[in-house]
């Protein structure tokens, strides 16, 4: 049970949804844009971080496209991870969604709650990340489109009263090469320890990564030293190391120093199957 | 647009049966359920979407009952192990095949493994496994329910 009691709404287009953001939010109200609603409720349930206000996005048509356009492959925020990967149009994304928690949660969890929640995974994020996505943001001052490697550092930056709209990956970049490896604890189902997606553009390993630290990236900076066949896979990985953003997390799961040799595990375990590709 | 505040009497579809019932926003179907309309079958273990003994169907799809709120469920059908009946080809496969002991988990995974078998019926051994991966066993009847939801795919 919640203990709490918060008001629900649920807007038929975007800008009703606009609308009660705002009306609700000058009654000072805490106020939540809502989707699949699996971390709104457990951490309501928890009593941490409960909202006054609820607005369901999933009322919104166009938060439930899921469509190939001319160039673009289209993904509305309210899209569960479950249809994505059963559509089959992002062979990537489907993959990484189809092990973010179970089947019955995929049907619920949302591309557009996973890229937001307070979870420190984020795993959708990743395939975003490696294949230039753009992503829409809609609001009180209306649509924003940003590249979405500039709308999520560490987190996504939303404005007050924004939400994701919908996310747009160029139809090239769907059918790229791809690696996925989610490394876990000990239940395949769980959190990860480090997850890696790579995908191979033109003759080039593009990485991106999440459990290593403490929000989900990539770096430019790794995958130049990854994709420098002069050095050996192990003076890859030891100048890798020093390029983190922030030193690996330590938890319940893992300490830094396990997430990091399992990294490094994973790391070379692509980059030997690429040289055994190449030779 | 929809609009609930404060108690509510909300209309739902559970088990092709419209029903009544005064909410708050913030409860979640799991509790409405069993609480207001009787339907134990959904059971409540870890509330936090891990362990799958509440699962019902929602249009069809699973869906964990605990996180899902009353009010969402509104216009969609819902399905309970009650509303199986008793006779679907998989509640006759769990007593054939010994898929239970204690039972807590049984309703969770007769709901995702009836919803498995109605819209995958030709569903192979991975795609088995990863619907069912989403409930747990403390009892570890795993074997016997892998066999009798493979007796009701048509492909393996
Ligand atoms: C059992 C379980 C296991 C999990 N395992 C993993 C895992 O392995 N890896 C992983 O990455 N995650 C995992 N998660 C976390 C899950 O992916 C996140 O909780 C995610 O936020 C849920 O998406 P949702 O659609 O249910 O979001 P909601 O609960 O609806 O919302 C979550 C947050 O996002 C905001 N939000 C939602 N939609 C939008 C939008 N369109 N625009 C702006 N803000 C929005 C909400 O305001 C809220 O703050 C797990 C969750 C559960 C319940
Ligand atoms: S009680 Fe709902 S998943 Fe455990
Ligand atoms: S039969 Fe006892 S928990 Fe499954």
């Amino acid at each position: 049970m919640i203990a709490n009691d918060f008001v629900y709404c649920k807007p038929g287009n975007r800008r009703e949804a606009v609308k009660a953001y705002r009306a609700l939010s000058k009654e000072d109200k805490k106020v939540f844009y809502y989707n699949g609603g699996s971390e709104i409720i457990t951490m309501a349930r928890a009593g941490s971080n409960a909202p006054d206000a609820v607005i369901d996005l999933k009322g919104i048509k166009e938060c439930n496209k899921l469509e190939l356009e001319e160039d673009y492959l289209v993904i509305g925020g309210a899209v569960s991870l479950n249809t994505i990967e059963e559509s089959g149009l992002f062979p990537l994304l489907g993959t990484t969604g189809s092990r973010i928690a179970d089947h019955t949660n995929q049907c619920r969890i949302t591309l557009g709650g996973n890229i937001s929640g307070t979870i420190i995974y984020k795993e959708t994020v990743l395939p975003l990340l490696l294949t230039d996505a753009k992503i829409i943001l809609y609001g009180p001052r209306g649509f924003r489109r940003l590249q979405f490697k500039n709308a999520f550092d560490q987190r996504i930056k939303l404005r007050d009263g924004e939400f994701i709209y919908q996310v747009k990956i160029k139809k090239e970049m769907l059918s790229l090469p791809f690696t996925h490896v989610k490394k876990t604890a000990i239940e395949k189902i769980d959190y990860p320890l480090v997850t890696v997606c790579s995908i191979s553009y033109g003759n080039y390993l593009r990485f991106a990564f999440s459990g290593l630290c403490s929000f989900p990236f990539r770096s430019v900076e790794i995958e130049k030293i990854l994709n420098d066949s002069q050095l050996s896979a192990e003076e890859r990985l030891e100048k890798t190391h020093g390029l983190l953003p922030e030193p690996p997390v330590t938890d319940y799961q893992g300490t830094g120093e396990y997430r990091l040799f399992v990294f490094d595990n994973i790391i070379k375990a692509i980059l030997e199957r690429r040289n055994n590709e190449v030779l | 647009m929809k609009y609930y505040e404060g108690d509510c009497v909300i209309e739902l579809d559970v088990n092709n049966e419209i029903r009544k019932a005064t909410v708050r926003p913030s409860d979640v179907l799991l509790d409405v359920l069993r609480e207001q309309f009787g339907l134990t079958g959904a059971k409540p273990g870890c509330k936090n979407g891990d362990c799958g003994t509440c699962t019902i169907l929602m249009d069809g799809l699973p869906a964990k009952a605990c996180l899902v709120l009353a009010v969402e469920a509104v216009g969609h059908k819902i399905l309970t192990v009650e509303g199986l009946g008793g006779h679907t080809p998989i509640q006759e496969a769990f007593v054939q095949y010994n898929a239970f002991q204690c039972g807590y988990c049984t309703s969770g995974f007769l709901m995702v493994c009836h919803a498995l078998a109605e819209r995958k019926p030709n569903a192979d051994e991975y795609e088995m496994e990863k619907w069912l991966q989403s409930n747990i066993c403390r009892c570890t009847s795993y074997q016997e329910i892998r066999e009798a939801v493979k007796s009701v795919l048509k492909h393996i």
